[in-house]
């Protein structure tokens, strides 16, 4: 069997400028907030790096997060990034089926033992819930899951349902669903959250894994501080219309049409911790806010459960109103009563007065 | 709790309970003060009352000119912050929506950099009031716990809805967390502390000037 390619070897296979591949180093090396001096370290490493295994583990999920972090317009250097990591195992993607993919996975398990990378997408319903709401050949999610990471060097859970449950964890959670970071305690887990992320997190990821077989530095949520370090607010070319206080109002008046700031429409990127802001989509063309669609938060953990997506970040969630009305009349009613009793109480100490002169107070004493 | 399980809470569940103990607390106040109303007066009236009460409403917010000659920094501060935490409250954008949202009405607002400067202005003020109260000797002398509890639950508020504002706590969901949950606090303190003057003062001066103007006389 012949030695596995280096990653050089397979981007030059792919037609990959040396120039182009400098260029991918360079921006990753400011992604991860390194100095550029790094880029020809992580260049050198990549260039020797070996191909790493990768096991992809899809549970409860849409596949929106397989789409946006394989289904590019035009290859990119992360595509090819993708393409030479050892996919061994991605049951959306591999043509095998039945026996020979699960074949696959014990075989790359076993071979790389220790090395291998675990990539989950998608939430899985936990050891006490129903294991019949997501089985891949007939094994549950959660037995899946734990034989595959007992030889993981570390979990990348991709995508909010992975990361923090997302829509099947929504109220009521009726598959019992439950995120990676729930389940696996003793292996390093990184949430690259967001619905779907960005894919060059991902690929920044990777990308330093192989560079210095380190993981990234995380924020409290296990994610990419590099990514998530700063929310889509500070970050919003937007934001001058916010501090000047103009608002749209509606998604086709002035404000809109002129660019103003989406807070009134729902925006909630002043909560959102991600890149979408710097780093845009479908090769930086465009993003949501841009697109003139407030943020929806959706890299944040409960950004499902977390009101209306259209109703500002300030608006109460529930019916507070509802609250309100009822509190206000049983508070209404209670004073009356209160009132009524006490004017009742003065009225019958009129009443009942009993009137006394000196003499019968001196006889008293 | 994660920040955003504590902000979920605080928009959430909380909210709906402070609202519903400010509702519940200061109804049951001013029904009773209502309904209890005033003893009869058997003297001929002399004026009309409604008229001279409402005007008295809003002509209590001039001073009269003894009390701001006795005392100019309360006169001069006390407008300032109170005027600034109204502004702060009513107009700012998001607090406007949060009001279209639970009662359904809603005003133009204002920018933000006014409402910013405006709240700075409101923040000094409060902390200038709290100096002013711990180095007066007479009003250190008539001030109570519930005085300072009550600076403390106004003060909260305005301090981390700026600091949100200015996204000076990270992470964001933390900064805006605590600022609803001080604003929580206020609404449930509100009903059972001399905090109720912001609805009864308004009942106080009515009274006031309906008596004097039945008896004919300007307050």
């Amino acid at each position: 069997m012949a030695a596995p390619k280096t990653l050089g070897e397979s981007l030059r296979q792919h037609g990959v400028s040396r120039r182009g591949f400098l260029k991918f180093c360079a921006a990753t090396a400011s992604m991860m907030a390194l100095p550029p001096s790094m880029a020809p370290a992580i260049a050198k490493a990549l260039e020797q790096a070996r191909r790493p295994s990768v096991i992809w583990l899809s549970f409860q999920e849409c596949t929106g997060c397989t789409e946006s972090l394989t289904r590019s317009s035009s290859p990119t250097v992360e595509n090819l990034i993708f393409d030479v990591i050892s996919l061994d195992y991605h049951h959306t993607l591999q043509a095998a089926a039945g026996d020979a993919a699960e074949h696959a996975r014990e075989q790359a398990m076993h071979a790389n033992a220790g090395d291998y990378l675990v990539v989950v997408d998608g939430s899985l319903p936990g050891p006490n819930a129903n294991p019949g709401y997501s089985t891949i050949a007939g094994i549950s999610n959660y037995e899946m899951l734990m034989e595959t990471i007992e030889g993981a060097a570390a979990v990348v859970a991709v995508g909010s349902c992975a990361a923090f449950g997302g829509l099947p964890m929504a109220d009521p959670n009726p598959t019992g669903a439950v995120a990676v970071q729930d389940l696996v305690k003793d292996k390093p887990v990184i949430n690259v959250s967001g619905c779907p992320p960005v894919p060059m997190v991902l690929t920044g990821v990777l990308a330093q894994f192989l560079t210095f077989g380190t993981l990234p530095e995380l924020d409290q949520y296990g994610r990419p501080l590099a990514f998530f370090g700063q929310s889509i607010h500070d970050r919003c070319y937007r934001r001058p219309f916010y501090d000047k206080g103009l608002f749209a109002e509606t998604f086709d008046d002035e404000g809109a049409k002129a660019g103003w700031c989406l807070y009134r429409l729902g925006c909630k990127g002043p909560m959102t911790y991600n890149a979408c802001a710097t780093m845009k989509w479908n090769s930086g063309a465009s993003w949501p806010v841009e697109a003139g669609y407030p943020c929806l938060g959706c890299s944040e953990p409960n950004f499902w459960d977390a009101g209306g997506f259209y109703k500002a970040l300030s608006v109460p969630i529930g019916a507070p109103g509802k609250a309100l009305l009822g509190a206000a009349a049983l508070g209404a009613a209670a004073g009356v009563a209160a009132g009524a009793m006490s004017r009742h109480e003065s009225k019958q100490a009129t009443k009942y007065h009993d009137k006394v002169n000196a003499q019968e107070l001196e006889e008293k004493l | 709790m994660t920040p955003m399980d504590f902000l979920l809470l605080t928009k959430g569940p909380l909210f709906s309970v402070a609202i519903a103990i400010f509702a519940l607390g200061i109804l049951i106040r001013l029904a009773e003060i209502l309904t209890l109303g005033r003893a009869k007066n058997y003297a001929a009236a002399r004026g009309n009352e409604v008229i001279p009460g409402l005007k008295t409403v809003y002509r209590r917010f001039n001073p009269d000119p003894g009390t701001f000659k006795r005392s100019p920094f309360d006169v001069i501060v006390g407008t300032l912050w109170h005027v600034g935490f109204v502004v702060a409250l009513l107009l700012f954008i998001p607090h406007v929506e949060l009001i279209k949202s639970t009662l359904g009405i809603g005003w133009p607002g204002l920018p933000n950099p006014v409402v910013d400067a405006v709240t700075a202005i409101t923040l000094l003020g409060l902390i200038a009031a709290l100096i002013h109260r711990l180095t007066q000797p007479v009003k250190r002398f008539l001030s109570t716990k519930e005085d300072y509890l009550i600076w403390a639950v106004t003060f909260l508020p305005v301090l981390t809805g700026y600091l949100a504002y200015h996204r000076l706590i990270n992470p964001y969901p933390l900064a805006l967390g605590l600022h609803i949950l001080s604003a929580e606090v206020f609404l449930i303190v509100l009903p059972f502390t001399k905090l109720t003057h912001i609805f009864t003062a308004f009942v106080a001066r009515y009274y006031n000037g309906a008596i004097f103007g039945r008896k004919g006389i300007q307050s």
